[in-house]
């Protein structure tokens, strides 16, 4: 993967820019120190590192505002950065960038449970979001895996989803209103405590943009409350077609679960042999998990296990109490560390047309054999965005770009079924150059332009999102 | 004037590609939101038929100018349903002809129901259209969850055909309801009704509707609540609803399904307007602030959905945007004219950057206007209204 060089001009304007910036903000809210800029030198995509000019990190919007003025004024690049677990490189700096980071911003602004919903800064976690309206039965309903590190502002810019977006959506469908700075220091405000913002859609626009049309700094987000109660049913098929046609099946059948997980043979052994949550051993595991009252939920599974039946299941196994639900999610929220263990990973997110379930999974078996890689596949399979794991061993040359080719054939293929490169965890650097396979000229050329209207120097997060071909022209107009 | 009807969008897109005067992008003309405007009519309505339906995926495709009525009847036949409800305006705009799934979309049409499930917006996984120079675009895909390059799916929904023409949708479809039951209040005043929706919303039980209509002319004010599952869960709820809402009142509960059917399709259609003179405005606020923004606008008649998110006003004929829009300069929320005379201030005017933003990316859509001029435009002609 490449980053374009950086500009000799740029790094030529540090000393001046960080006296600027040092000006503006309070001293502690300016890292220039290469020693300490190297914290920031990479998100979760670890492969790749490169520690940027400096690092801001403002402590309200007004601070964001003038740190984006400054570096608007001397043609900076900003890379704006949530809590950095990003798995696609959204927030990787390039040397002649400045990290602006929205750590400190984490405050709760306003709680109203009567209207439904919550206010924060978005350097706020996600979780935490949950944490600050819990005590009233509340809770925010997009839950991505990251959701103890990660922030809400990136949230917001890769649109998260996680297991329950079959029933709850995903960051777009909570968002209700934002704060946003853009590149030049101008704060606008999008929506708000009603529904559905006046004029266009900007906040749907925004949601998922990647930190490229502008930063936001606080978010109006839904809360509901909590089901009364959740259980799930786990059931094992001795074919993945099988188990595919089983999750067809249910959600044909009117049964809107909350979660559909699933783990295929690699993954369900990968589990077993870390967590020993008791798993059977066969070729797919759905994890089917309903809410509402005890009554509810009994009636739920009672449908959703005489669909199972009649699939043949080899393993049928109702959860009746918490501690059964919490042996049935051991496996299945164990699925990263096992595979961490066994040896170095790359997660995959394409998404497909749940129907392509099966071809889709034989596909990439005969690909695994191709490549010489192993794989192992846990997803929410109600939704069809699929989480391929690929164990490579990092240390071994040759094996992280024989990874990285697999896993590029396996988006292709996301793509030819009909689905589309990344479900949830955004494009970043790590898919930018796949978008020819998904996108047209034409279809990139007008999200290219989009940018130009947000940010016409190209300076927010430039070399994300498109090809650096197909952007190249407006990153050099703007250098 | 001539009706421009093109038959694909390879036709579509050359008649774009080619014209040097403007159009008036309509569907099936149901929905004339903004009042007559200039140009040519271009109707999607031949670009027609349901291309790919996947019940256990919970997916649609279909081209724009798909009869609503055609895609409902599908759905139904599997047993689903468009979750977000749009409404029909026939009967409240005067209007006759087939809406079109296209037209829902470009409009963000959402009736009851989104107050549970989201909005038209949150449904649609994919677009294609053909933009102001001709040029066919496709955006986001027909899988639930894409996140791959800017979603102009969000920003095509409800820009009502001014970036461009849609062609073709792909949309997320759910579950219809085994059986749907009614919890009822009555002869609340305003400001208690949203408080008991509120908490009605603000419970577990999965309110799909709350809604209320202010008594007047025909009977006491009616406080609506929908629960919809399988008859045992919608009994189960309703019974906890009608504890936690004890204090206002003796609150009934209807299980007849046509009967519940019925009251919220009289409600999602605006049914007590038909026929009734004067503008109709559609105002979206925080609930709790909905009924002192009534109050403050004597004259009118209310009618409040989405737990008082909603607020349909029933107004006399001619009344000044600038009047409407008063109280929401304290409050927040937007209002925009469904039904009126023609003319400006139809949608809710735009701070500057956003009106700005909003005007840049029209010009890289349209960059020769040509595309509904006149409608959804910036501050500069609405600040003169």
């Amino acid at each position: 993967m490449d980053m374009p060089p950086p500009n000799p001009a740029i790094l030529a304007r540090k000393s001046e820019l960080v006296a600027r910036l040092h000006r503006a903000l309070p001293s502690d809210a300016v890292i220039s120190d290469p020693a300490e800029t190297r914290v920031y030198e990479c998100d979760a995509l670890t492969a790749y590192k490169c520690a940027p000019m400096a690092v801001v990190l403002p402590g309200s919007t007004q601070e964001v505002a003038e740190a984006l003025r400054i570096c608007h004024e001397m043609s900076v690049p900003v890379v704006p950065r949530g809590a950095g677990t990003s798995l696609a490189g959204g927030a990787l700096p390039s040397a002649d960038s400045v990290i602006l980071g929205v750590a400190r911003l984490t405050e709760v602004l306003e709680t109203d449970y009567e209207n439904r919903f919550i206010r924060v800064q978005t350097g706020r976690t996600n979780l935490s979001v949950t944490g600050a309206v819990e005590t009233e039965g509340f809770f925010y309903a997009p839950d991505p895996s990251s959701q103890l590190a990660c922030a809400i502002a990136g949230n917001i810019a890769m649109n998260s989803g996680g297991a329950h977006c079959l029933k709850y959506g995903v960051t777009t469908n909570n968002l209700m209103g934002v704060t946003m700075v853009l590149m030049d220091g101008t704060v606008i405000e999008l929506g708000g405590a009603h529904l559905d913002a006046a004029g266009y859609d900007l906040l749907g626009l925004i949601c998922g943009s990647e930190g490229q049309l502008g930063v936001v700094t606080e978010a109006t987000l839904r809360i509901l409350h909590k089901p009364e109660g959740a259980r799930p049913v786990l059931i094992g098929f001795d074919s993945n077609e099988v188990a595919g046609h089983c999750v067809s099946d249910i959600i044909k059948a009117g049964v809107l679960p909350v979660a559909i997980e699933f783990m295929d043979r690699p993954c369900i052994r990968a589990c077993e042999a870390f967590a020993g949550a008791g798993y059977p051993d066969c070729e797919a595991l759905l994890i089917v998990e309903v809410e509402g009252s005890d009554a509810e939920i009994d009636e739920q599974l009672e449908t959703i296990i005489e669909i199972a039946r009649a699939h043949d299941p080899v393993e049928l196994r109702q959860s009746n109490s918490a501690e059964e639900s919490a042996r049935i999610w051991l496996g299945r929220k164990s699925a990263f560390g096992a595979m961490g263990q066994i040896n170095d990973y790359m997660c995959l997110d394409g998404t497909i047309p749940v129907s392509q379930l099966p071809h889709v999974l034989k596909r990439i078996g005969e690909m695994s054999g191709e490549f010489g890689l192993d794989v192992a596949n846990v997803f929410h399979a109600g939704d069809g965005n699929m989480h391929p794991l690929i164990l490579f061993d990092a240390n071994k040359p040759g094996d992280l770009e024989r990874c990285e080719a697999f896993g590029a054939a396996i988006l292709k293929l996301c793509v030819e079924v009909g689905g589309c490169l990344t479900g949830e965890h955004g494009v970043g650097i790590e898919k930018r150059d796949l978008m020819i396979d998904q996108y047209a000229p034409e279809d990139l050329e007008i999200q290219m332009a989009v940018k130009d209207v947000f940010d016409p120097g190209w300076l927010l997060n430039p070399a994300k999102v498109f090809p650096l071909q197909s952007s190249a022209a407006r990153r050099d107009a703007a250098a | 004037m001539k009706t421009m009807e093109p038959e694909s969008e390879a036709e579509l897109a050359a008649i774009l590609a080619g014209a040097e005067a403007p159009f008036r992008v309509q569907g099936g003309g149901t929905r004339p939101v903004g009042g007559a405007r200039d140009g040519v009519p271009l109707t999607t309505r031949r670009l027609s038929g349901i291309t790919l339906y996947e019940p256990g995926a919970l997916t649609m495709v279909a081209r724009a100018g798909t009869p609503l009525a055609e895609i409902e009847a599908t759905l139904a036949a599997e047993g689903q349903r468009l979750a977000f409800e749009p409404m029909d305006h026939r009967g409240l705009l005067g209007t006759s002809g087939e809406p079109t799934i296209g037209g829902v979309f470009a409009a963000n049409v959402s009736g009851p129901r989104r107050i549970q499930v989201g909005a038209a917006r949150d449904f649609l996984l994919g677009v294609r259209f053909v933009d102001g120079r001709g040029q066919v675009i496709r955006n986001g895909g027909r899988v639930m969850k894409n996140v791959t390059g800017y979603d102009l799916v969000k920003l095509m929904a409800g820009s009502f055909g001014t970036l461009g023409v849609l062609t073709e949708l792909s949309f997320k479809v759910l579950p219809g309801a085994k059986s749907a039951g009614t919890v009822e209040i009555t002869g609340q005043d305003d400001a208690s009704a949203i408080t008991a929706l509120s908490r009605a919303l603000a419970s577990p039980f999965e309110v799909s509707g709350a809604a209320h209509l202010p008594g007047g002319g025909d009977g006491p004010a009616r406080t609506l609540i929908r629960l919809e599952g399988s008859q045992g869960s919608v009994a189960y709820r309703a019974g906890r609803l009608q504890e936690a809402l004890a204090q206002f009142g003796d609150l009934g509960f209807d299980h007849d399904g046509e009967a519940v059917a019925g009251i919220w399709r009289d409600l999602r259609d605006l049914r007590r307007f038909h026929g009734r003179d004067g503008d109709v405005w559609r105002l979206s606020v925080k609930p709790s602030d909905a009924p002192g923004i009534v109050a403050a606008l004597p004259g009118s008649e209310a009618i409040y959905d989405w737990g008082g998110g909603l607020v349909w006003l029933l107004v006399p004929r001619g009344t000044a945007p600038a009047k409407i829009r008063t109280p929401l300069a304290e409050t927040g929320g937007h209002a925009t004219r469904i039904r009126g005379e023609a003319g400006g201030g139809t949608f809710q005017p735009l701070p500057a950057p956003v009106a700005a933003l909003q005007e840049g990316l029209r010009r890289k859509f349209d960059p020769r206007g040509l595309l509904n001029p006149g409608l959804m435009d910036g501050p500069a002609q609405m600040a003169s209204d």
